[in-house]
């Protein structure tokens, strides 16, 4: 059977020149990077120039780079070690509803625990307003935490803008951007962010690697502690193969992400336009411009989401669903809660994710399966 | 995630579509995770003699419901009235835990159905 993986927003496969980048630090060169022998510093020096080519990428200097285990630690780490660190001076928190369960949840502890949190709303293409972040500031207010790129509707915050009126009022400002890291250019300097969470896995590196970028002169607690890996901030002896590929895998994308953009951005264009014309009945979800090239999140009205999953499945097909019967939770996405999509609508939600693997071609054979499972889905609903 | 049993049911269900003036109707749903079912049945002399679904929601959902028309077909209303969902998800070899309330709308949606049937000819009995 024909396999097409329409999901990258979830994971990516690991890119075999990053893999082969990788293999030798399991075997040869598997020394730990805190040892002072010949095996500990050929590993201390690969880690640094990972550190080197990751902060580079952002506009960071490498002293700001931590390297954790992926972005749910990045967004612990910030969140938590920010809060430690300034308690008896900030009690209140600006993020936003749409976040990522690391950050909500995250949120949600800190609460618990005698912060408040302020949840932004986006508007109905889920994105954030500036303005909107001005106004829930207030006078305790030490820390705003807005996601960069949606990861189920792709569409971009304009983080810049959020960077400049925390630093204006003199608040720390973090971005999850795992959902923008590798896709988007990013310059930290530019954008005025303090600290910022990025994972290897979503472009096209290993699982279990991610940073938090920490800008110099911030003061920030531990999360993990122990002995004084990466520079005493984060406990742990250090992934040197997973850092080493991700290494690599930022390195491609410094290579390829300008033109992967534009033609992804094509490809998404040509799946909506097919899919306009062949199923009726169908919206498309996030802004209209601002988002990234290769998400696609769409509403099938009268169709419930995990069938359709399901039925893609049988065709090869992997995407992915917001609906309240695919998350385990038998509740809708927060995030299509938040943009208040209509009920008929939240239940019928795909998202495609495209990547580097994707083609004209698999767009058609998806296009085709999926107007002819909508169909039979569709007849077998009750009209309501 | 699901038994083969399921996916059997979901990729090629028992019973699909409508019939025309029905017996009894059956219309549940929900509203939780949106799900929604519609049954209709034809008795002739206290024998189902036929049941169609419509079903909006996911793989466990459209399975149970094929599930619990299938050993309806033919029998007397008075066997058909102890099925429960525990039942259906035996049938369809186990649902995953957070799943079994999508069999509980296949039998709410039959017993709806029944009970239609009983209100129509005044029979003193309900089931709901």
């Amino acid at each position: 059977m024909r396999e097409i993986y329409m999901d990258h927003s979830a994971t990516t496969p690991v890119d075999g020149a990053v893999l082969e980048t990788m293999l030798p630090y399991f075997r040869e060169k598997f020394g730990n990077a805190s040892s002072i022998h010949q095996f500990g510093q050929e590993a201390r020096n690969v880690v640094e120039e990972a550190r080197e080519r990751v902060a580079g990428f952002i506009g960071a200097k490498s002293s700001e780079i931590t390297f954790l285990s992926g972005g749910s630690e990045a967004d612990n780490f910030a969140l938590q070690g920010l809060t430690s660190a300034y308690s008896g001076r900030g009690k209140h928190i600006i993020t936003t509803s749409i976040e990522h369960p690391a950050i909500i949840e995250t949120a949600n502890y800190l609460e618990q625990n005698g912060i408040s949190v302020t949840y932004l709303q986006p508007d109905k293409y889920g994105l954030i307003h500036p303005h909107q972040v001005e106004d829930a500031i207030r006078p305790e207010t030490f820390l705003i935490s807005v996601m960069h790129v949606n990861n189920e509707l792709g569409t971009m915050n304009p983080i810049g803008e959020i960077g400049a009126i925390a630093q204006n009022h003199g608040i720390l400002f973090h971005t999850d951007a795992v959902q923008a890291f590798g896709k988007l250019p990013i310059d930290v300097v530019a954008m005025n962010i303090d600290l910022l969470s990025a994972s290897s896995h979503k472009i096209y590196g290993p699982k279990g690697v991610g940073i938090l970028f920490i800008k110099e002169g911030t003061q920030i607690d531990k999360l993990i502690h122990g002995a004084a890996h990466e520079r005493n901030r984060r406990a742990g002896t250090e992934n040197v193969a997973g850092i080493v590929g991700f290494d690599k895998a930022v390195e491609i994308c410094e290579n390829v992400m300008t033109e992967e953009a534009a033609r992804l951005t094509v490809l998404r264009e040509y799946f909506w336009n097919k899919i306009e014309t062949s199923i009726p009945d169908v919206i498309q979800n996030g802004h209209p411009t601002e988002k990234i090239p290769g998400i696609l999140n769409m509403s099938f009205k009268g169709v419930e989401g995990e069938s359709l999953l399901i039925s893609l499945d049988m065709k090869g097909i992997a995407a992915s669903s917001g609906s309240a019967c695919s998350s385990g939770s038998n509740k809708p996405s927060h995030v299509l809660q938040s943009i208040r999509l209509a009920p008929e609508l939240l239940n019928g939600t795909l998202r495609f994710s495209l990547g580097r693997s994707n083609t004209e071609d698999d767009i058609d054979y998806t296009v085709d399966a999926l107007s002819e499972i909508v169909e039979r889905l569709r007849a077998m609903a009750p009209v309501s | 995630m699901y038994s083969r049993k399921v996916m059997d049911h979901f990729t090629n269900p028992c019973n699909v579509g409508e019939i025309e003036n029905p017996d009894g109707v059956g219309e549940v749903d929900n509203p939780t995770c949106g799900d929604m079912m519609r049954i209709t049945i034809r008795v002739e002399e206290g024998v189902i003699t036929d049941i169609k679904f419509k079903t909006f929601g996911g793989g466990a959902a459209i399975a149970a419901s094929s599930m619990v028309t299938e050993p309806v077909k033919g029998k007397p209303l008075k066997e058909t009235v102890k099925i429960t969902n525990k039942d259906v998800a035996e049938e369809l070899d186990g649902l995953p835990k957070v799943k079994l309330h999508c069999s509980l709308l296949a039998e709410n949606g039959l017993k709806a159905a029944l009970d239609d049937y009983y209100k129509k000819i005044s029979y003193p009995y309900f089931i709901m």
